[in-house]
């Protein structure tokens, strides 16, 4: 059995595309909105680059902190210039960060009520860092502590590690 | 005396220089009037025709015509101000210091720079009560809703950018306790504060970003926001207006 040809639906004259086919036009269109994609993405990507120095004119994060004989046992030394406290335990020393957890202010170590203390929003921490009041969301971190070949103290912001960790000497 | 100042305007009048400006004629017509408003270039963005109702004080308090003044008077004394302000740490103390003290009235300047701020601030506030409270954000407003918006954040930005600027202890926990909230963001927090401030430390890459964005970057994107504003209230049919204001009368 064969269908007749419906005489009422009009033919297409000329050449027509099928609907998934792509004209030239069509593929002129993509390819050149994808090459315009990729260099837009591509000049994000080196104006992201431009915007993140390189080179910082900031204190290293990586610093010595003197012979271990400057620091007396049970003592708690806070160092202005990298807002770090040296703390020498019996047990041995550990680094912490001196930079209130809760919105970045300097913390203050108070030897009279053993505690350090932040001045902007009233955050109380223990000398190893543990929160004791206030609104600071975390501990203050401890960072990583080591000796140098002569015998300094080497502290590394970069790096920081759990509060058991400490170091003897 | 009158009558030689009116026949000098008129020979004014009728020179090729003021006839090539002023292409109208005298605006003593509607039609005239009309069309030396299209043809400005400062005023083809208003209004041709304004309803009487909206000119009322009650009607707007003038708050969006104060907050556009303040922004001019914060450019004028914004512009004067960098003749005598180096971005870079220590300098920028000092500089601010010798405004205050050295400078012919370079106090009066940086006080008026500082109050305009804060009663732009204001004033924007203000603004956006009085339009949300009257259903300003309603069609056919609402797309000049979103931009008054936007420009109310660039006004937050210009002040939060201006707060640094002075270089003082003031300026430095201000950005330092504003930065810190945005490394609260999740995963990227950490990296908008290293790339807003240059560095991870509030120092002179911050005091750098923030100046440009303060006197370049930010005032750009407020005066051409302001401009598709300005063009908006007119294309959308005027001040939304209280029923009540008019009296029952157009």
């Amino acid at each position: 059995m064969t269908y007749a040809k419906n005489s009422s639906i009009p033919e297409a004259s000329g050449s027509v595309h099928a609907e998934n086919e792509l004209t030239r036009r069509d593929f002129l269109n993509e390819i050149t909105l994808g090459a315009l994609g990729i260099a837009g993405l591509g000049s994000v990507a080196v104006t992201y680059q431009f915007f993140s120095p390189n080179v910082l004119f900031e204190p290293s994060m990586t610093f010595r902190a003197g012979n271990p004989d400057l620091y007396p046992v049970n003592s708690v030394t806070f160092l202005q210039d990298q807002l770090v406290y040296i703390v020498r335990m019996p047990e041995g020393f550990y680094a912490v960060s001196a930079v209130c957890t809760h919105l970045g202010c300097i913390t203050t170590w108070h030897p009279e009520r053993d505690l350090i203390e932040c001045p902007c929003h009233g955050s109380k921490f223990k000398q190893d860092g543990t929160k004791v009041a206030g609104p600071a969301p975390r501990p203050l971190p401890h960072f990583a502590i080591s000796l140098t070949a002569d015998g300094d103290l080497l502290v590394d912001k970069l790096q920081n590690i759990k509060p058991a960790q400490v170091l003897k000497v | 005396m009158a009558t030689t100042l009116i026949s000098v305007l008129q020979n004014l009048r009728e020179t090729k220089v003021w006839k090539s400006v002023f292409r109208r004629g005298p605006a003593n017509t509607n039609r005239t009037r009309s069309l030396a408003v299209f043809g400005n270039l400062f005023l083809h963005w208003l209004p041709v025709k304004v309803r009487e109702k909206s000119l009322r004080v009650r009607a707007s308090y003038y708050l969006g015509s104060i907050s556009f003044i303040l922004f001019i008077v914060l450019l004028v004394t914004g512009i004067l101000l960098m003749f005598y302000y180096h971005p870079a740490a220590p300098q920028a103390y000092r500089d601010m210091k010798d405004l205050q003290f050295v400078v012919s009235n370079g106090v009066l300047l940086r006080n008026l720079h500082r109050l305009a701020a804060h009663l732009m601030v204001l004033a924007v506030f203000w603004h956006m009560f009085h339009v949300f409270y009257r259903r300003g954000y309603k069609p056919p407003h609402e797309f000049n809703w979103v931009v008054g918006v936007v420009l109310l954040l660039v006004t937050l930005f210009l002040s939060y950018t201006g707060y640094l600027l002075p270089w003082d202890q003031l300026a430095f926990w201000a950005v330092t306790v504003g930065t810190n909230i945005i490394s609260a963001m999740p995963f990227v927090g950490a990296k908008i504060r290293f790339l807003v401030l240059g560095g991870n430390i509030v120092g002179e890459n911050a005091l750098l970003r923030f100046y440009v964005l303060h006197v370049v970057i930010l005032p750009l994107i407020a005066f051409l926001l302001i401009g598709v504003h300005f063009w908006r209230v007119q294309k959308d049919g005027g001040l939304t207006v209280k029923p009540k204001d008019g009296d029952g009368k157009e």
